[in-house]
């Protein structure tokens, strides 16, 4: 892993991944987008309501993968120190926090017709927006000290805190039986939902993933370059107050 | 036509199948480009300093090149 930790060495690279994951986010999501609204059939209970689901599931999968990772780096910063761990957690939160946000308004907006209902107080739908709150936390706390070093430290260690969040929105289905339904594709036994509609599903999580993926090099670029003027600038202030 | 029509309609749904493609359309593009400008607007600002400083180093050297090392001190007392 120390291989990736040198920000020259990830810099060459995301030059190299940058246009293909850009090429692949949005070759996936034309296609998932043709599939899920013109060429996959209504479904037979909720109508053509059930197309939300192409952009609902996806976001709420990428809404809790974005936060495993966001955990894994803090993991690696704080544990080994690793210099480009910090940058690429900070640079995960706010992709992650719009995909949660997205995965709670679009099954709003599912949830209206279908259930009757805009909003309830059922545990899968809670635990997704306590996870929004932690990204927002994090992204809070992050830039609420002067010291960068010091809001790293204390953001790595909220997400570490925040990822019991995870099994809990994973399973919560399982655990409560409210109004939220359980899982359909990723289960014991293989997919429950018919090819007509895992194709265009898996299209736009592929697209969502690569998107990520190009997100979190412009994001890292940026932080890798702010952190090098911030080097610079204390240079010039050390040289300032030594009369040079 | 009538193939329009029933897209935009979503067979009774297109108020909130519509809305929920449009908000995601506009989050994603928004996090997109916010990303794209600090990428380009820090990377940018690093490039000038990086200018500035070589410059100075180059003029420094030069500087200690041309004068002889006496004047130089004289100079720098000031």
């Amino acid at each position: 892993m120390h291989r990736f930790a040198n920000p020259a060495r990830f810099l060459r690279m995301a030059k190299v991944i940058l246009p293909y994951s850009s090429g692949i986010a949005v070759l996936s999501l034309a296609a998932g987008l043709w599939f899920a609204l013109a060429a996959s059939p209504a479904d037979y209970q909720q109508g053509d309501s059930v197309r939300i689901m192409y952009v609902h599931v996806p976001s709420a999968w990428m809404g809790m993968f974005c936060y495993v990772a966001m955990a894994v780096f803090s993991a690696m910063a704080l544990i080994w120190k690793h210099p480009l761990a910090d940058l690429l957690a900070k640079a995960t939160a706010p992709v992650g926090a719009a995909f949660t946000f997205l995965c709670l308004v679009t099954g709003s907006l599912w949830g209206k017709p279908m259930w009757g209902t805009w909003w309830a107080w059922d545990a899968r739908l809670t635990s997704m927006l306590i996870l929004l709150f932690l990204y927002l936390g994090y992204m809070a706390l992050i830039n609420a000290f002067d010291d960068p070093e010091r809001g790293h430290k204390a953001a790595a260690i909220l997400a570490l805190v925040g990822a019991v969040n995870i099994p809990v929105i994973k399973w919560s289905v399982d655990w409560w039986n409210t109004l939220h339904q359980p899982a359909s594709v990723v289960k014991m036994g293989g997919p429950a939902i018919d090819p007509s509609m895992l194709v265009p599903l898996l299209l736009m999580a592929l697209g969502f993933k690569a998107y990520w993926i190009s997100i979190l090099i412009l994001r890292g670029r940026a932080e890798i370059a702010a952190q090098k003027i911030r080097i610079i600038r204390m240079a010039q202030i050390h040289a300032a107050s030594r009369g040079e | 036509m009538e193939s329009v029509s029933t897209l935009v309609q979503m067979g009774g749904y297109g108020g909130y199948v519509w809305p929920a493609y449009g908000i995601s359309a506009v989050v994603l593009a928004l996090v997109l480009v916010a990303s794209l400008l600090a990428a380009r607007k820090n990377e940018a600002e690093l490039e000038q300093l990086q200018v500035v400083r070589r410059a100075g180093k180059q003029r420094n050297a030069a500087a200690q090149a041309a004068v002889p090392t006496d004047a130089l001190s004289v100079e720098t007392k000031e």
